[in-house]
């Protein structure tokens, strides 16, 4: 279980808590400046929150050694940055770096999981954004975290990366690990996700099964526009009324 | 030992015998007067201290682009080099510089001063994101800070021959170096090079970002710490020992760079090698050519290194469009 209590960081987060499960795919939406990537890095532990704790298994994070913390909870920041032009191979293999091994087996099975294992001698420049993407989402994946918490995943990816690196986060989660998303993308996380968490000015607007924690009268609420969703369960759009 | 560094370490094994020999009179061991006075007094110190330094500044210039994700990043930077000039200067300008030990003293105090100061204004820069910014600002400052204080001081100087001994001091050079400065850099620099080589895997993460080198449990601030003493001491000594030696922390990394997988911790040792062997080879050519003084090793190294900048500059702008 990884669990926030009661978070407050100034401006931007203001007493949210949440107990997230293993198992699940959470996402978490909201406008911008809403709060998410912030409740992303504390749940991470990149940021102390000024009040409230986070508890991973019932102990505060903050009490664990950084490199314990970093076997448990894999964390894939938003923008994506990679300075050097490493081979694909030696990328995935800095998921390692927290077990302090070169880890051959797990840098083999996650290069494996995301197809990745044509390019994995060639220079990280010479794949394209979704490759990359992909690439970077390996690295998570080669340390094993029990939870893998990531930062907009899916933006900047054309539709079918979009749905293979859901596919691959909803794998990660079947084989028991907790996948906590930032999302922008309402219908993503309403087709794809097992529970949704919006926030609103640093404040926690709904939270629950995607179906009802999206509903229309929320998203008029927190984003100010007036939608409707189409389609079926799983397969739901979100159109403007 | 992987390949690059195999073939750097040949490459030394020949070219310090050679530069042993090498000179504005070439020397024959079996046939010069008091060839074994030379060498062992004059030549090997003095080959030796050009490997101490070379390898200290590729070091730590391999390490520094690590850290700041920048391929032009040079040890300079963080304002331990000025830092250890203008304490050299002072003890100059203040006439110590007679005794052996004192220079280089004052040069060690100066770099120490730089870190201290750095570390002060890191200490309080621990934030997401911006640490790594806050600090390569906070160096530039330290570093024209300590720009400004040499100038102050060689304005301050009581005559022109005091003036003229600061200014080609500064200049960096190897003549007239012996034992003496060996003992006092060398051990100092591998200290150094051990600690940047323990960052290592730190500056890996870094690849990724800030965010994602915490998140793989790498602590900033122990990062911040390694650097900024690693640096300390290989610059430092450098400049303690030579004056102020530019450029080969700048160009070393990026000749290595393509010979390696391009992780920075895999760059650190390849960079001191190739480091040690361009000043190495530098200092050689430097003694060589038919100049009516010998070219101080400093202006040699800038001569080259400059040019050599905006190649690099030219080539990142023909990548970037």
């Amino acid at each position: 279980m990884l669990e926030g209590r009661d978070l407050i960081l100034a401006g931007r987060l203001d007493g949210v808590s949440a107990a997230l499960r293993p198992g699940e795919v959470t996402a978490i939406c909201g406008p911008n400046g809403a709060g998410k990537s912030s409740l992303l890095q504390c749940l991470a532990g990149l940021l102390a929150p000024e009040h409230g704790n986070v508890l991973l298994d019932a102990a505060a994070l903050s009490s664990l050694h950084p490199r314990q913390r970093a076997q448990a909870i894999g964390y894939l920041p938003q923008n994506g940055e990679i300075a050097w032009d490493l081979s694909v191979r030696n990328l995935v293999a800095l998921g390692r770096l927290p077990q302090g091994d070169r880890g051959e087996r797990q840098v083999d099975a996650a290069l494996a999981s995301l197809d990745l294992e044509k390019f994995s001698t060639r220079p990280i420049s010479t794949l394209s954004g979704g490759e990359k993407a992909r690439a970077l989402l390996a690295r998570v994946l080669a340390g094993e975290p029990r939870w893998i918490l990531a930062d907009e995943p899916l933006a900047a990816l054309d539709l079918g990366h979009q749905l293979a690196l859901i596919a691959h986060l909803r794998r990660a989660a079947g084989a028991g690990a907790g996948v906590v998303l930032v999302l922008h993308d309402l219908a993503l996380a309403m087709n794809h996700a097992d529970r949704v968490l919006v926030l609103q000015r640093g404040r926690l607007a709904s939270d629950g099964p995607p179906e009802a924690a999206l509903d229309t009268a929320l998203i008029e609420r927190v984003w100010g526009v007036s939608a409707r969703w189409l389609g079926e369960p799983g397969a739901r759009a979100l159109v403007a009324r | 030992m992987n390949r690059p560094i195999l073939l750097l370490l040949l490459l030394l094994a020949i070219a310090i015998p050679l530069s042993l020999l090498a000179g504005r009179v070439w020397l024959d061991p079996w046939a010069t007067p008091n060839a074994a006075v030379i060498l062992g007094e004059l030549r090997l110190p003095r080959a030796l201290l050009a490997v101490t330094i070379g390898g200290g500044l590729g070091a730590a210039g391999a390490a520094m682009q690590g850290y700041l994700r920048n391929p032009l990043a040079d040890p300079g930077l963080f304002g331990i080099a000025p830092g250890a000039a203008l304490g050299a200067v002072l003890s100059l300008l203040l006439g110590y510089a007679a005794s052996a030990w004192l220079l280089p003293l004052f040069a060690l105090a100066g770099a120490a001063g730089a870190m201290l100061l750095l570390a002060l204004i890191a200490g309080r820069a621990n934030g997401l994101g911006a640490g790594i910014a806050l600090f390569t600002l906070a160096g530039m400052m330290i570093a024209s800070l300590a720009g400004a204080l040499t100038s102050l001081a060689i304005s301050l100087a009581p005559n022109a021959f005091a003036t003229s001994e600061i200014v080609i001091w500064l200049m960096g050079a190897l003549t007239d170096r012996g034992w003496p400065d060996v003992w006092l850099a060398a051990p100092l620099t591998l200290v150094g090079i051990a600690l940047l080589r323990l960052a290592g895997r730190g500056l890996d993460a870094l690849t990724l970002g800030e965010a994602a080198a915490r998140s793989l449990g790498v602590s900033p601030g122990r990062l911040q710490a390694l650097l900024v003493v690693g640096v300390g001491l290989t610059v430092g000594s450098g400049v303690a020992v030579a004056g102020v030696i530019g450029f080969v922390g700048l160009m070393v990394p990026h000749l290595v760079r393509p010979l390696t997988d391009r992780r920075p911790s895999s760059l650190i040792v390849p960079s001191a090698l190739a480091g040690a062997l361009l000043v190495l080879v530098a200092d050689c050519v430097c003694r060589i050519l038919p100049l009516v003084t010998e070219l101080r090793l400093g202006i040699g190294l800038s001569l080259i290194g400059a040019p050599f900048f905006l190649h690099l500059l030219l080539k990142m702008r023909r990548e970037a469009l």
